[in-house]
């Protein structure tokens, strides 16, 4: 990442959210010493960490001009996927086979039908015209069914502890869950700024006419996109999951919210063609920060969320005028 | 009456129009007649309140007026029905009538029983019996038409001005729509009548009014004048263009097109082009007029894999068939396309000049396999801001930063970086300045030199005649002619490009 390869005035909305993060940090040091201690910041950003790998595949959707709703019941499906895979195996009663998985083999197949369900997304949204909203929409609630019929609507639970270190285990001092977000937030960054998909992905959503014109394959790369999203959201779900040590039914409900939360706040315009992976993270991490800032000044939570949306609300009014003075 | 005097308008510091003087009769049809950008829309425009900031005055029943927006121009009697009909589709025919203007009851709420009936009175009287609660989108483009008018029937509109109203609609359609100017005509209402069909204005039309490069050259009965003189008037301007020296035309041929045709995707069992065929030799410059709705976009569009579903025949690359399905598939045949709007179809606005011209080759700059090399895309960014004196002080900045004509070779950069062999031109000089035009009228001739084959679609006749080597003319969809630049002349061209049935 170097300055060249980003508009100057991309630069400016980068600093911008950083400057809110700063600000937002220096308050909360000064208003309660448990803010800033190692404790609480490891904490805060093991808390961020599945959003920030749910909002980076958001950020990839929403450059191309898209939404994804889906990704809250995607997570919950492919955690509880994960953990039945883990627990239960394939069984084939008729042949009397059982195919057990080991964590890594469980945590994949997981991770494979959330990429699968996010092609379908884009498979919808790009061969029958379904706008985004309306389709992801859809899946929010069929996956959402598919994991009630999965799991029969209780929990799965006691996965084992090797399964658990994925949520819970720390690596040189750094929880497990942080050290998958980075890469993953890396490797997203990479793709955006340094590959011929990262800039296939900015045309579309800068000019998706000029974009079919210039010899680009709109509807693979908006299939991928949404894959990408969905394998995200998947692996969400496997981290979730094992930090409970149990698949929850109903986990994930409205964590497609937090995820365009961050995405906006970080500066990518829900129009498509600007904004960048970095800036998502910031605004992930602002999220965290407010999270747990109003928990430790003892705010209620029903004051939390008025505060969030207030936040967010906010973060886009300074863009809007920041992209008038334009 | 409708009198213009003096009018003169600028876009941004562009002149459309230039003391602009003329009346238009009550009781009178009359016809206002010139090529594509002689200055008829700006100036109707003017007259019905969309464009407010003009130099000179309208007088209307002998008083001055200013129009703030259009509807103090509709109140005061003055309805446009323009060619892209201004109906939401998806509400009824007494809905779209009244829309803005709906009549309440007592209680503040609609009194559609009254709003019906006043519109099936208007639908009456245009001779058309349709149900007023239709939908708009049921009815057929003619049909849609006569509502724009009981439109402005019912806002008692005493000038009407109709732009373009037969491009789209059948000959018994026609007809009807001239037996309603006729009744119109004889309730002495203005009539104003835009139209490139001369030979229609000689059956509708009493009076004519000919412009030409934003200014009024002649007006007076249609009586007296014959279609010669006419199209004499339209384009009797002289050359202010120098002919270049014609370039060296290689026999080869480098594209040729068989039998396109091109189905009209909302009109049923018609055509937008019917059976196209020509080629395009290597080292040729080929002008393409026609007037507006000619086809020359959807026939480049065609060419460029655009219009698959719709669109038929063969399309052969130096000498081979080609299938051309998508954007790609004409990129992979060596087929460029620089489009008619830039913004909308060309650019990327907010990215930089950089991104925007190495988008279409990616494939050369990645290294290893995988990433893209910075060095390598700056190295060709460089080359074609050097090459095509792209004024921009980084190629970090916006696209959108730069002036209409810089953007323009930006989209020229973009297509060059592929090595087409054919280049296809959709208005490429609209919209900016002289000495930008004359860069990229050079610029065409150095690729023509160099073998490259370029199709260039003009609505300017005297860059067509400077530039091209061979000049090709549709009319309504159809390639009416094909003239030697050494025969070509304002008069031949517009002859063929003007429909004569």
């Amino acid at each position: 990442m170097t300055a060249a390869s980003i508009p100057v005035s991309q630069h400016i909305k980068r600093f911008q959210s950083v400057i809110a993060l700063l600000v937002l940090c220096i308050a909360l040091s000064l208003l309660t010493d448990k803010f800033l201690t190692t404790a609480n910041g490891v904490n805060v950003l093991r808390q961020v960490a599945v959003n920030a790998c749910i909002a980076t595949g958001m950020t990839l959707i929403v450059l191309t001009g898209g939404i994804d709703l889906s990704v809250g019941s995607i997570l919950a499906l492919c955690g509880a996927i994960t953990a039945g895979l883990l627990k239960n195996g394939l069984q084939f009663p008729s042949a009397d086979l059982l195919i057990g998985f080991t964590i890594f083999g469980a945590s994949l197949a997981g991770i494979l039908v959330g990429a699968l369900l996010g092609f379908f997304n884009g498979f919808s949204i790009t061969t029958f015209k379904v706008p985004p909203f309306v389709a992801t929409l859809a899946m929010l609630t069929v996956a959402r069914g598919f994991t009630m019929l999965y799991t029969g609507g209780h929990p799965i639970s006691n996965l084992g502890e090797g399964f658990a270190q994925i949520g819970t285990g720390s690596l040189l001092g750094i929880p497990v869950p942080v050290w998958i977000a980075a890469a993953v937030v890396l490797l997203a960054a990479f793709i955006t700024q340094k590959t011929k998909l990262g800039r296939y992905i900015y045309a579309i959503g800068g000019n998706e006419t000029a974009a079919r014109l210039s010899g680009i394959r709109i509807n693979r790369v908006k299939m991928i996109v949404y894959g990408i999203g969905g394998a995200l959201a998947a692996l969400g779900g496997v981290i979730v999951t094992s930090r409970l040590d149990s698949a929850q039914p109903n986990a994930g409900i409205s964590y497609e919210l937090d995820a365009i939360a961050a995405v906006v706040i970080g500066g990518t315009s829900l129009n498509g063609g600007k904004g960048t992976v970095w800036g998502t993270v910031i605004g992930a991490i602002i999220i965290g920060v407010l999270n747990n800032g109003l928990v430790l000044l003892n705010v209620s939570p029903f004051w939390q969320q008025v505060v969030k949306g207030g936040v967010i609300l906010l973060a886009v009014i300074i863009d809007k005028v920041g992209e008038k003075k334009e | 009456m409708l009198v213009a005097k003096n009018i003169s308008k600028n876009f941004s510091g562009v002149r459309a129009l230039t003391n602009i003087n003329l009346e238009l009769h009550p009781g009178k049809v009359n016809a206002i007649i010139g090529e594509n950008g002689a200055g008829k829309s700006t100036l109707m425009k003017i007259f019905s309140g969309v464009h407010t900031q003009y130099e000179g005055e309208i007088i209307y029943n002998n008083q001055p007026v200013k129009f703030a927006n259009t509807r103090e121009a509709e109140e005061a009697g003055i309805a446009i029905i323009h060619q892209e009909l201004n109906l939401v589709p998806h509400l009824s025919i007494t809905e779209n009538i009244f829309l803005g203007r709906e009549i309440t009851n007592v209680f503040g709420t609609l009194d559609k029983k009254k709003m019906k009936e006043t519109a099936a009175r208007l639908l009456a009287r245009l001779n058309l019996t349709i149900n007023p609660d239709t939908h708009i989108a049921e009815l057929k483009v003619g049909q849609q038409q006569l509502i724009e008018i009981a439109r402005a029937l019912f806002s008692k509109a005493s000038v009407i001005i109709m732009d373009e109203p037969t491009s789209a609609i059948s000959d018994k359609e026609v007809d009807n729509l001239f037996s309603i100017i006729n009744q119109l005509r004889s309730e002495d209402k203005t009539i104003a009548y835009i139209s490139h069909k001369l030979k229609e204005l000689f059956t509708i039309a009493d009076r004519f009014i000919v412009l030409r490069d934003g200014a009024t050259i002649d007006s007076g009965d249609m009586q007296n004048i014959s279609q010669d003189e006419l199209i004499l008037k339209m384009t009797g301007r002289k050359l202010n263009l120098e002919k270049s020296g014609q370039s060296l035309t290689d026999a080869r041929e480098l594209l040729s097109v068989k039998n396109l045709s091109l189905r009209n995707p909302v009109l049923a069992n018609t055509n937008v082009l019917h059976n196209i065929s020509f080629s395009l030799h290597k080292g040729e410059i080929l002008g393409m007029y026609g007037l507006m709705g000619a086809g020359r976009t959807e026939l480049m569009e065609s060419i460029f894999g655009l219009h698959t579903k719709y669109a038929s025949g063969e399309i052969s690359v130096d000498g081979i068939t080609r299938i051309i399905q998508s954007p790609r598939d004409a990129m992979r045949a060596g087929i460029a396309l620089v489009p008619e709007d830039r913004k909308l179809a060309g650019l990327f606005v907010d990215h930089s000049v950089k991104t925007n011209i190495s988008i279409t080759v990616l494939e050369k700059i990645q290294k290893w396999g995988l990433m893209l090399s910075r060095r390598k895309e700056q190295k060709l960014a460089d080359n074609y801001i050097g090459r095509l004196a792209i004024k921009t002080s980084s190629s970090n900045n916006a696209a959108k930063t730069l002036s209409g004509g810089n953007q323009q070779k930006i989209v020229l950069a973009k297509w060059l970086a592929t090595n087409p062999k054919i280049l296809l031109l959709d208005e490429p000089t609209r919209g900016i300045d002289i000495n930008a035009k004359a860069e990229i009228y050079k610029l065409m001739k150095t690729l023509s030199a160099e073998g490259m084959g370029i199709l260039m679609v003009s609505s300017e006749l005297p860059e067509i005649l400077a530039i091209s080597d061979r000049v090709l003319v549709m009319c309504e969809g159809e390639l009416t002619a094909s003239i030697a630049i050494e025969n070509a002349t304002e008069t031949e061209i517009l002859k063929n490009a003007i429909h004569k049935n």
